[in-house]
């Protein structure tokens, strides 16, 4: 091959994936700068203030352009992120215990059982899972607390916990796995049995890479949608009770934009929430950069 | 009088230093058996409770099956999983070229520092969007836009968006994990950087990457959120035509196209036809299967390239 080629073709592969980094980044800005965009028309276009979307109990927007209705997003914004929560506190003991096992107790079995058990659960599409809980834990829920219907916070937050379970397990077995030996082992030399090895040693030296953990558990949960939005009940009222019924961000943007007029109020205050969304997805990541940086800092 | 002289003398001997010592390694001793059997109880548990699910949607799948429902008409979910195919497909001839090109340049180009973190703030942002998100994103850009209906084609797009940071970090980290040897040998021998990428770095990722893609695709058969505005929920095909131009030929990737689990969520939320029940039993259960089908798949492929390459 004369050098003459061989350089030409260096070049071109070299400008090709270059131009690949770069439309990543572009694609990037452009969704940043559409939700930017859109999302702001809420208050740009329609005049509401921040405080009404952020903490308006009254959600009544116009679907059409001249506005004028409420958008006070409260009640999802509150139905979001109590069943998150609630999902965490769910998901994180028997995650962590999970990772403690595969990686410390029995790693043959984690290995060759559990490991994979997890895999296949990250893997079950969010539908079923939204599915399973329609037709099995929400009459479940119903029959147990005699409730007029068992579509209600507590329904959505099992159903997140199982479906962040997971992502919390597997981080935290590799934030397990990558805590230093030479700490077990005087640990151990000191007399110390398994459990207080684990509980004194090994959870204080991984807790960094646990909370990575929990923070993508947490993202996830937020951003989950129609799993969420099959068993959550839809109602549109301030969540009261974890019995009660309720509503959040993700399912009122998958269940009302098919209905939203383009450029209606309506549909702005949807594009408000996935702007909302975007910027609480965007928090959790830089949250986790900061607890790496920490981490390299002390280390 | 001698029953108080007994209890301080018994009061005395627990005071012993030794006893107590005794005492607690008794305490940590038991602390320990029931740790560890809560752990072994928790971890068990789920693997049940994944057995009981799996076991649970396929005997609801087998249960609901009848002639006509995995048949390719109305009242089946035949075009549902020849769209989830077909559009997985689509978007994986998208986001395996963008995906593995944009690691490569991360990895082997771009200059570390600056451009490597802006690159992967990018692609973690893209990673952590919610997935109703980027279907909002795309039914604004390539269906609103582009001034047309929903189609395969913008659903598959959406599908990428959400494949491609996998796809990429995979590749990256494959590059960065192999020896320096491997490039320098080549550089050594007189290859530009592109043919060591080409022929010598690549070649040794096979596995990993197909692995990532393969968990990509696993993640594109069921995603459903991010479809809702994009790919739309009606199918209207006819298995006669196959003008690629029409509306209604199979493999037109511009018409709207209902996967499968957006036949779940439709079937549960809308349930417009009297069989919805079954639909979303049997499409659960065949989503489940070929999510299973590609772990697999994903896990012997990886094994076998890597043994073929290796030599055995």
């Amino acid at each position: 091959m004369s050098r003459n080629i061989k350089w030409r073709r260096e070049f071109t592969g070299r400008g090709l994936v270059s131009l690949c980094g770069m439309a990543i980044v572009i694609l990037t800005l452009a969704i940043s700068v559409f939700l930017l965009v859109r999302g702001s028309e809420t208050f740009v276009t329609f005049g509401h203030s921040l405080s009404e979307f952020l903490f308006g109990m009254t959600w009544k927007p116009a679907d059409d352009m001249a506005g004028g209705g409420k958008v006070g997003a409260a009640l999802f914004i509150a139905g979001s992120i109590i069943t998150s929560m609630v999902a965490l506190l769910i998901a994180v003991p028997f995650s962590v215990a999970t990772a403690i096992f595969i990686t410390k107790i029995s790693p043959e079995l984690g290995r060759k059982v559990i490991r994979p058990a997890v895999e296949i659960f990250a893997g079950i599409p969010s539908v079923v899972y939204g599915w399973v809980g329609l037709v099995v834990l929400v009459p479940w829920i119903q029959e147990l607390f005699h409730l007029p219907q068992g579509q209600s916070i507590l329904a959505a937050s099992v159903v997140l916990s199982v479906m962040i379970y997971p992502t919390i397990t597997s981080i935290s077995a590799d934030a397990i796995e990558s805590v230093n030996p030479k700490f077990l082992e005087g640990a151990y030399g000191l007399g110390a049995t398994r459990w207080q090895v684990i509980y004194s040693v090994l959870i204080p030296a991984a807790k960094r890479g646990i909370l990575t953990a929990i923070i993508l558990g947490l993202s996830r949960a937020f951003g989950e949608a129609l799993a969420v939005a099959m068993v959550i009940g839809k109602m549109k009222a301030f969540p009261t009770s974890l019995l009660a019924p309720a509503h959040c961000l993700t399912a009122a943007i998958a269940s009302d934009m098919g209905g939203a007029m383009d450029g209606g109020e309506l549909n702005a205050a949807l594009w408000s929430m996935a702007l909302f969304l975007f910027i609480m997805s965007f928090l959790f990541i830089v949250a986790i950069r900061l607890i790496g940086r920490k981490g390299q800092a002390n280390a | 009088m001698t029953t108080t002289s007994t209890g301080a003398v018994a009061s005395e001997q627990n005071k012993n230093p030794l006893t107590q010592v005794d005492a607690s390694i008794r305490h940590a001793r038991f602390s320990d058996r029931l740790a560890t059997g809560a752990l072994y109880a928790i971890s068990g548990s789920f693997v049940l409770l994944l057995i009981a699910m799996l076991s649970y949607i396929m005997y609801n799948g087998i249960e609901a099956y009848s002639g006509t429902i995995f048949s390719f008409t109305d009242e089946g979910i035949g075009n549902q999983f020849f769209n989830t195919i077909y559009l997985v497909v689509i978007s994986l001839l998208v986001s395996v070229p963008l995906g593995i090109a944009t690691g490569v340049y991360m990895s082997e180009y771009a200059a570390p520092g600056r451009t490597t973190d802006l690159l992967q703030m990018a692609l973690e942002t893209l990673s952590s969007l919610p997935s109703v998100v980027v279907g909002l994103f795309g039914y604004l850009a390539f269906v609103v836009y582009v001034g047309t209906q929903w189609n395969l084609f913008s659903g598959a797009l959406a599908v990428s968006i959400l494949s491609i940071p996998l796809i990429t970090t995979t590749t990256y980290n494959a590059l960065q994990a192999l020896p320096k040897g491997y490039r320098e040998g080549s550089l050594a021998l007189a290859a530009t950087p592109w043919e060591t990428i080409v022929h010598v770095l690549l070649p040794a990722c096979v596995q990993p990457i197909i692995t990532g893609i393969m968990l990509a695709a696993g993640r594109g058969f069921g995603e459903a959120a991010a479809l809702l505005y994009t790919a739309g929920m009606s199918t209207d095909i006819n298995w006669n035509v196959w003008n690629l131009a029409s509306p209604v030929c199979p493999l037109n990737p511009f018409r709207p196209g209902e996967t499968l689990s957006l036949a779940v969520w439709a079937s549960r939320t809308e349930g417009t036809t009297a069989n919805a029940g079954d639909v979303a039993a049997a499409a659960s259960a065949v989503l489940i299967c070929l999510v299973l089908f590609f772990s697999i798949m994903s896990r012997w492929l990886g094994r076998a390239i890597s043994r073929k390459i290796e030599g055995e």
